[in-house]
């Protein structure tokens, strides 16, 4: 008598996201009811009620697939992280902040304590006069209280612990997480450490015209009304298509909106921010260097533009803490508030 | 604000620190250069690591963060005068690159004295050897930067997988 | 003392736990909320070009994104001064109530009604949407997946993508609807309407007709007076989009009231800190921060369907306005205080918005291209207020002349409600566990005093603070600070 297929095992986590990707798991659709048949999920925090206890209660390697969704910012994330890296076989990069960072790791660019006075002093909205901070360990009348520890920096789950497969997007649109999950249940994975998105720019399926590049100018997306059926690098606004991974449907781009590169780099552009960089600055016409500056000055935030999501994947990660550039730093945000 | 492990404090407690310099140098002009600098013997400072490249425009700014990430405390790309490249107008995109490049490593917090990038044609050795010279002044000057590691692990010494960087593919 | 730990919290968005202390006799003495999350938009959003900010922001929540991405558009409004074409303004307002469609039956079918259908105290194995299925039937259950679909396809008919949509400018948006397009949505959100009708209905069959819920929902332990706040339009009916900021205090009488656009909340709203919690406490100015007090006296007010409900005079819609009436009438005239009556509220916001959402699809105007005017002021600094699914939000830009953002102050949605969601879990506590008697069902309790909130706590700590404690306060056991230590 045949055996009946046992139901895989399937774990979801978000450690400093936003929940869009859990959403992007609903949005499947329907056929979230086929993954409940397929699947039992022992942990899903936004929408079951297991516990972290019923975690550590689980055997090592019991869980077929982690998918883990947000970036590393805090202990406790670590520690999920490596807990669920221990209670299961496979272990997935879900997302753009557990592959690169995502948006929080622009975080990296600031000194902790500069943030920690922006929320708690300087907000203009908030009364602090006693410049009470949450502590990570604090004793009440009842006994001690516990928060966990905030790292100076944002990690990416490989920083962590090992990975299998990583799935891009912010969030990944949900045909890629069907054909992810597919591919889980029907046994069809790549090889260990693969992306599961395509291995070419978004540029190859983009349906924008692509003429000559030659840009005179860069224009912000406030500034003008693009032509809907041309590149839009060609027109001036900066769009990281050329360097990042295709497999979304360009769909940033179907309502007019340039790319900012949430599925990551392509397998040539492992620098995602610095690759953009020199894509943007070489597509400028012109040899005389005043004119050059000028133009190029309308590149206005080069680290939050071509980093936008794949800061803690960057070759630097941080920002270098040095005297002088942190007190102009300082003293303009004092001015500012 | 200072802060105890910053680059100038340590540059004050560590003896015999060496600032390590990387140097991208264009195969038919500024190598030409450093090379006749050397024939000449004009003093340059011994902290350059030269990696010849066959135009300043093979040099991605990837490659130059890459330099900082294993631990250059400086970077210095050299190129042929605007109008001398062999390839035309290689080093025009240097230039390109270089406007838009030096505000991301200011927005990274590396100090602008770090990274220079100057035309050097074959025959100036002597302009070799000054800028040289000149550079590694200045990063002596600014302390040690640290590889993206050691950066990392001042900021929060927590035990890494990956090394630091530059893609997971 | 004995502790029992809620960790973590689930069936919402965000990370927090739950520290209960219980005394001698095993009765609550205490229990804590503490969010433990934090990311920092507040610090990391400058240095940013203020245009970016619409598709930055809305990472502080994939629960609620559209709601950042409208407000930080309408912020950016502000801080161009300019004024988007009416077209514009219709469009962004219909795409809005798609996406409190979404969220609200996101909220209440997969994270809140689990509690309901299932029972309180069912196994954690089937208390969730899945189990919620499998009870009502697979026609319903795909019924409930349908019209979130239609809501997100809304969504991403004009933002491109769903979650983070992308089309929010200063002055209008990026793309507009075709005739298709307003055919299809058209189409849909005649069908969810329906589905708003039939949801109040199963609220009725489900939770009012089962008299145990009922008193649940009258009891003392998950009920608090407080004041509330809500975006309201000119006629003060209820409106998710624009208008003004009402608050109505515990008698429901309007004691504070400022344009949904520009600084003017700084005058009304502060926000306080505690050192075992990430999240700071909003409060109004004009009464004070009196402490973890609910009453007339207290700053504490809350947001989101309950309060909206009690700040409005009404529905801007005819069904919506129906359900409103029922609901007050049949829970004794207003202000309702009853935290659990969230739920009944979310489902009279799903038929407004799906109502509203119909008329502004059948409106001719919508299909207009003319979508965009250019800014031309300089810009320096510029605010906006919206109501997300959760509560009330606001997004307030300072930005140097060329509009690279030099400061970004949020408040954001159930921020607003993190002190009454605090005492409203210690009520739940004090009143659901009695003399040591702990179980999972039990803790579960005590888990729904929050749940009513629908609580986003991934937006409420936008923020980020470190480790190193700077500042040591002590306090005594009666909450007192005794002294305050500095390093």
């Amino acid at each position: 008598m045949p055996e009946a297929k046992k139901k895989l095992k399937l774990a979801l986590y978000w450690a400093a996201s936003c929940g869009g990707c859990d959403i992007a798991v609903l949005d499947i659709d329907e056929k979230i009811l086929t993954v409940a048949e397929l699947a039992d999920i022992v942990l899903w925090p936004v929408a079951l009620d297991f516990k972290y206890k019923d975690v550590e209660a689980l055997a090592d390697q019991s869980v077929d697939v982690c998918l883990f969704n947000g970036a590393v910012r805090n202990s406790e994330q670590r520690e999920l992280a490596e807990l669920l890296r221990q209670k299961s076989k496979v272990m997935v990069a879900f997302g753009a902040c557990a592959c690169f960072g995502g948006i929080p790791a622009l975080a990296n660019q600031f000194d902790r304590e500069s943030i920690f006075r922006r929320v708690y002093d300087t907000t203009p909205s908030t009364d602090n006069p006693g410049r009470v901070r949450p502590q990570t360990k604090l004793s009440v009348p009842q006994g001690d209280l516990h928060l966990p520890e905030f790292y100076n920096a944002v990690y990416k789950l490989d920083d962590v612990v090992e990975v299998d497969y990583y799935i891009p997007g912010c969030p990944p649109p949900p045909e890629l997480v069907w054909e992810a999950i597919t591919a889980i249940v029907e046994g069809k994975l790549p090889p260990k450490g693969s992306t599961l998105a395509g291995e070419r720019s978004l540029c190859h399926t983009c349906k924008r015209k692509k003429e000559d590049k030659k840009v005179t100018a860069f224009h912000r997306v406030h500034e003008f009304v693009p032509d809907p059926e041309k590149c839009l690098l060609e027109q001036g606004i900066i769009c990281s298509g050329p360097v990042t991974r295709e497999g979304c449907g360009e769909r940033c781009l179907n309502a007019n909106m340039p790319c900012r590169g949430c599925f990551g780099p392509t397998p040539e552009a492992l620098e995602h921010g610095a690759s953009m960089l020199s894509a943007a600055a070489t597509l400028v016409e012109g040899k005389e260097e005043a004119e050059l500056a000028e133009v190029l000055d309308g590149i206005v935030d080069p680290l939050g533009t071509f980093y936008r999501f794949t800061l803690a994947d960057s070759l630097l990660r941080i920002r270098n803490k040095s005297l002088g550039l942190e007190e102009k730093a300082e003293e303009g945000e004092e001015a500012a508030s | 604000m200072t802060q105890a492990g910053s680059p100038k404090s340590q540059a004050a407690a560590g003896e015999g620190w060496e600032p390590k310099v990387v140097a991208f140098l264009c195969n038919w002009c500024s190598y030409t250069g450093a090379d006749l600098a050397g024939i000449s013997r004009l003093k340059y400072p011994a902290n350059l690591r030269i990696i010849r490249v066959m135009c300043s425009g093979r040099v991605s700014p990837a490659f130059v963060l890459k330099a900082f990430h294993e631990g250059a405390d400086g970077v210095l790309v050299g190129g042929c005068h605007p109008g001398d490249c062999h390839y035309l107008e290689g080093n025009y995109k240097t230039l390109k690159r270089k406007l838009v490049f030096e505000r991301l490593l200011e927005q990274f917090g590396i100090e602008p004295g770090r990274f220079r990038l100057e035309w050097i044609s074959g025959g100036e050795g002597d302009k070799f050897a000054r800028v040289a010279e000149e550079l590694v002044k200045t990063v002596r000057e600014l302390g040690p930067l640290g590889s993206t590691a050691e950066r990392l692990g001042r900021a929060d010494g927590l035990a890494l997988r990956a090394e630091g960087g530059g893609g997971n593919a | 003392m004995k502790r029992v730990t809620i960790d973590p919290i689930t069936r919402l968005e965000g990370h927090g736990r739950i520290e209960i202390f219980l005394d001698e006799e095993g009765n609550v003495d205490d229990a804590y909320f503490q969010i433990v999350e934090l990311r920092g938009f507040e610090k990391f959003c400058e240095g940013r070009p203020a245009e970016e900010l619409p598709r930055i922001t809305p990472r502080i929540c994939g629960v609620c994104p559209s709601a950042h991405h409208i407000c930080s558009t309408r912020a950016l409004d502000d801080l161009y001064k300019v004024e988007p074409p009416p077209a514009a303004k219709k469009l962004r307002e219909l795409f809005y109530c798609a996406h409190m469609l979404h969220s609200h039956i996101a909220h209440f079918y997969a994270l809140a009604a689990p509690d309901f259908v299932l029972g309180p105290e069912a196994d954690p194995a089937e208390r969730n949407i899945l189990g919620v299925v499998a009870k009502v039937g697979v026609e319903i259950g795909g019924s409930v997946i349908k019209h979130r679909s239609y809501a997100q396809k809304i969504q991403e008919m004009l933002g491109g993508r769903a979650t983070h949509s992308v089309m929010g400018l200063p002055g209008g948006v990026s793309k507009g609807l075709t005739k298709e397009e307003q055919e299809q949505v058209v189409e849909w959100a005649k069908s969810e309407v329906e589905f708003a009708k039939f949801s109040l209905k199963l609220f009725d069959d489900v939770v009012l007709a089962n008299k145990a819920y009922v008193d649940l929902i009258l009891s003392d332990g998950y009920k608090l007076t407080t004041h509330h706040m809500g975006l309201v339009d000119e006629n003060n009916k209820v409106n998710f989009y624009d208008g003004f900021v009402r608050v109505v205090d515990t008698t429901g009488k309007e004691i504070v009231r400022f344009p949904a656009r520009g600084t003017a909340y700084l005058e009304h709203i502060a926000e306080h800190v505690e050192p075992w919690t990430y999240l700071k406490f909003p409060y109004l100015k004009a009464k004070g921060w009196k402490g973890f007090v609910d009453g007339q006296d207290s700053g504490i007010y809350r947001v989101a369907p309950l309060a909206r409900l009690n700040a409005a005079d009404g529905m801007a819609t005819p069904a919506a306005q129906e359900a409103y009436e029922k609901y007050f009438e049949t829970l004794g005239g207003k202000p309702v205080q009853a935290t659990l009556a969230n739920h009944w509220a979310r489902l009279i916001e799903v038929l407004y918005a799906a109502e509203r959402l119909l008329e502004l699809a059948e409106d001719s105007e919508i299909t207009s291209d003319e979508i965009r005017t250019l800014p031309t002021e300089t810009p320096d600094e510029g605010a906006a207020v919206i109501e997300a699914p959760r509560g009330t939000l606001f997004h307030h830009y300072k930005t140097d002349e060329r509009g690279i953002v030099r400061a970004v102050n949020l408040i954001v949605a159930t921020g607003n409600n993190h002190a009454a969601i605090c005492m409203s879990v210690k009520k739940a506590a004090q009143a659901v566990i009695k003399k040591g008697k702990v179980t999972e069902g039990l803790l579960n309790m005590v888990e729904m005093a929050f749940r009513a909130y629908d609580p986003c706590f991934g937006c409420a700590t936008h923020s980020l603070p470190g480790e190193m404690p700077l500042v040591a306060n002590i306090y005594d056991h009666e909450g007192n600070l005794v002294r305050t230590l500095e390093r």
